[in-house]
């Protein structure tokens, strides 16, 4: 380095820790050496996000969020994402982008999800990494369903009118609650408006601060790895673990194989399927909202249709209360039940791989129920799928209820002393 | 103790197995003629040609400027002579005159605008080009309803046959299954203008240009797809051989 720049460097430094950060959370963060293909979606999570923000940016330079009808009697908010489909130059890249990549972060997140539960990434010292992950996956829904009203389609309005009407099942504060979200006592242009400002400025400010937090955490204690044991425990004489290479630039070139890998099926989505066969961008919602005309079936998007399920197979009153309520606190227990992972599993192991037959039968059977309940979440309700919804719904919450209990109860293999890798 | 939690886990996954098999207990569907659509800049301007003389003078194209029909391989100046009749310039939006009030008090419904059609009719039973290919082609003579016209794909449909000239009359004869469902069966009563397979061939175009104009880049998206696929695939070699070169000293 020229005198020069290093002066520069210094001169930095001495104001801002430049150097010791880059030091401290890539060339010399010490990152477990065994990561295997599980370990690509964290950071492909962080690319989406930029994907998700890059492109949100451009279409909010385009998208108007006014439900009132323009001179054809269409919906501003509607034409507007047609404008930008039809007229906005590159603006079909930047939607299909922008849509593709909603479904995309559930994928990818999902996938980073399971990983954890797969290696016991939520283990000690990693809960508040997981605490915080399930915060931004509770955030990250509510983002994905204001940003679903957004083009005004039959889909969005009936959707959140729906999603919506939930929240008027609380007793005594829910009918006022859902009237505050609302905006109005319909779903209107009050409420378009207030998802917009929501969808755009204050959760993704939210979403942004808790992934801050979650990468604080994760390199305050390191990461776990396949085998679930600690690097940290075998360190040679300068203190670096015997198992750990350096992030940069080994898992940066190793991540770039991954964001590359990834593209190709993401960039296959987005010029040759952009509808996802009706999933991604459902048919319905091309169809402008309608106050005045229900659809038949409404489904909300395939990454929130296993909780839905699980909403809707609650269909006994309880207490004196409505089946419905029941149903939304199922729903929300659903999803805040996965943050206390890190004190249900009893387990002498961390990862799957030195676990025993009972809590790898219980992850199969725990997958498989959360694949079903989607399933059935997009299909309309009959009294057959109602009770395999019902089987299902208790096995999910069977898988963590129970855990305290089997996850002791199995019988582990020895852990071994350093990570394996060939 | 053991033994019984594993008996149980097995319990269940047998439950799971089968619940698929009652969770697709499959509900009746439409069956639609598949549609030969084409990208062919013939088809599209004959298509085009319909939809302005039969379709926009109550259906909108409201997304649509009519400009856009230079990406079918028209001149602005055909545009022009052949295919505006109501509006002054040919940036307009290809809008319609009639009031959405008014059409609720003459069909009993307000027209839907058109542009997006191809894509809202998409469903499990089929393409929504294959909706409206069939939808085009299956209108019958029924007194019972007020235009004197009723569709099977689209029962007691507001909409009058506007092709009838060109299909014919067709009469229906509907009997009934064991199970309640309606079997209907059309014949052509009265020939129109045009042959049987002249017909579909018009509807066929129509149908064409209605899924061009739903979403007109889609050619050029799939276009631009192909090369950013290649691109990536050569990427990936690439990036996979760097990713290979620095982790050679990893033991």
């Amino acid at each position: 380095m020229t005198t020069k720049s290093q002066a520069l460097l210094n001169w930095i430094d001495e104001r801002f820790p430049l150097t010791s950060s880059i030091k401290g959370h890539l060339t010399e963060y010490y990152a477990p050496k065994n990561f295997n293909f599980w370990y690509f979606f964290g950071s492909l999570a962080l690319l989406v996000l930029v994907i998700q923000i890059l492109t949100g940016i451009f279409l909010v330079m385009h998208y108007k969020p006014d439900a009132s009808l323009n001179a054809s009697g269409v919906p501003v908010a509607f034409a507007s994402v047609e404008y930008i489909m039809r007229e906005v130059p590159g603006g079909w890249l930047i939607r299909y982008l922008h849509s593709t990549g909603a479904s995309a972060f559930f994928v990818v997140v999902y996938l980073h999800m399971f990983r954890g539960l797969l290696y016991g990434s939520y283990r000690k010292p990693r809960e508040l990494i997981w605490i915080f992950g399930t915060l931004i996956f509770l955030v990250l829904m509510a983002e994905a369903f204001m940003g679903y009203l957004l083009p005004w389609g039959q889909m969005s309005f009936w959707g959140a009118q729906v999603i919506v009407n939930l929240f008027s099942a609380i007793p005594i504060i829910g009918p006022d609650l859902s009237l505050v979200i609302r905006g109005d006592y319909v779903v209107s242009d009050a409420t378009l408006n207030r998802f917009f400002s929501f969808h755009v400025i204050a959760v993704p400010l939210v979403l942004i601060g808790l992934v801050v937090a979650h990468i604080i955490a994760l390199h305050e204690v390191g990461s776990n790895n396949p085998d679930g044991v600690e690097i940290k425990k075998k360190k040679d004489a300068n203190g670096i673990p015997l198992d750990g290479i350096p992030f940069h630039p080994y898992y940066t070139v190793k991540d770039i194989v991954g964001v590359v890998a990834f593209l190709f099926f993401f960039t296959a989505v987005v010029f040759f399927a952009p509808e996802g066969g009706g999933y991604f961008l459902e048919y319905n919602n091309f169809i402008p909202a309608d106050p005045l005309k229900t659809p038949p079936h409404i489904a909300p998007v395939w990454y929130f249709t296993p909780f839905y399920s699980i909403l809707r197979a609650v269909t006994y009153p309880l207490f004196g209360l409505d089946a419905k309520f029941w149903g939304v606190v199922a729903m929300g227990a659903s999803v805040v039940i996965i943050a206390f992972l890190p004190w249900l599993d009893r387990s002498p192991v961390k990862s799957m791989r030195y676990k025993g037959p009972i809590f790898k039968a219980a992850v199969a059977i725990f997958v498989v129920c959360f694949i079903i309940l989607g399933y059935l979440g997009v299909l309309p309700p009959t009294p057959g799928r109602t009770l395999v919804s019902q089987i299902c719904s208790v096995l999910y919450f069977a898988f963590f209820l129970l855990m305290p209990w089997y996850s002791k109860l199995d019988k582990c293999k020895p852990e071994p002393e350093r990570v394996t890798f060939k | 103790m053991k033994m019984r939690v594993i008996n149980l886990i097995k319990r269940a996954a047998a439950v799971l197995l089968f619940a698929p098999a009652v969770a697709l207990a499959a509900a009746a569907s439409v069956q639609l003629d598949k549609a030969p659509v084409s990208t062919d800049p013939a088809a599209l301007q004959h298509g085009a040609k319909l939809f302005v003389n039969y379709c926009l003078s109550c259906h909108s194209a409201s997304f649509k400027r009519y400009n856009m029909l230079t990406n079918i391989g028209l001149s602005e100046q055909e545009i022009r002579d052949n295919l505006m009749f109501t509006a002054e310039r040919v940036g307009d939006l290809m809008t319609v005159a009639m009031r959405p009030a008014d059409a609720k008090v003459w069909f009993g419904t307000a027209v839907p605008d058109l542009t997006l059609v191809a894509r809202q009719r998409n469903s499990g039973d089929g393409s929504g080009a294959d909706w409206l290919y069939t939808y085009l082609r299956q209108f019958y003579r029924d007194p019972a309803r007020p235009s004197g016209w009723n569709n099977v794909v689209f029962e007691n449909v507001g909409m009058p046959h506007v092709f009838w000239e060109l299909q014919g009359e067709q009469v229906a004869n509907i009997t009934e299954n064991a199970d309640g469902t309606k079997n209907v069966q059309l014949s052509l009563a009265k020939p129109g203008k045009l042959s049987v397979e002249e017909y579909d061939k018009a509807v066929a175009d129509l149908v064409s240009f209605m899924v061009w104009m739903s979403e007109p880049i889609a050619e050029k998206r799939k276009a631009i797809g192909t090369v950013v696929l290649i691109f990536l695939a050569g990427l990936f070699v690439l990036s996979y051989a760097l990713k290979k070169n620095y982790w050679k000293d990893i033991h």
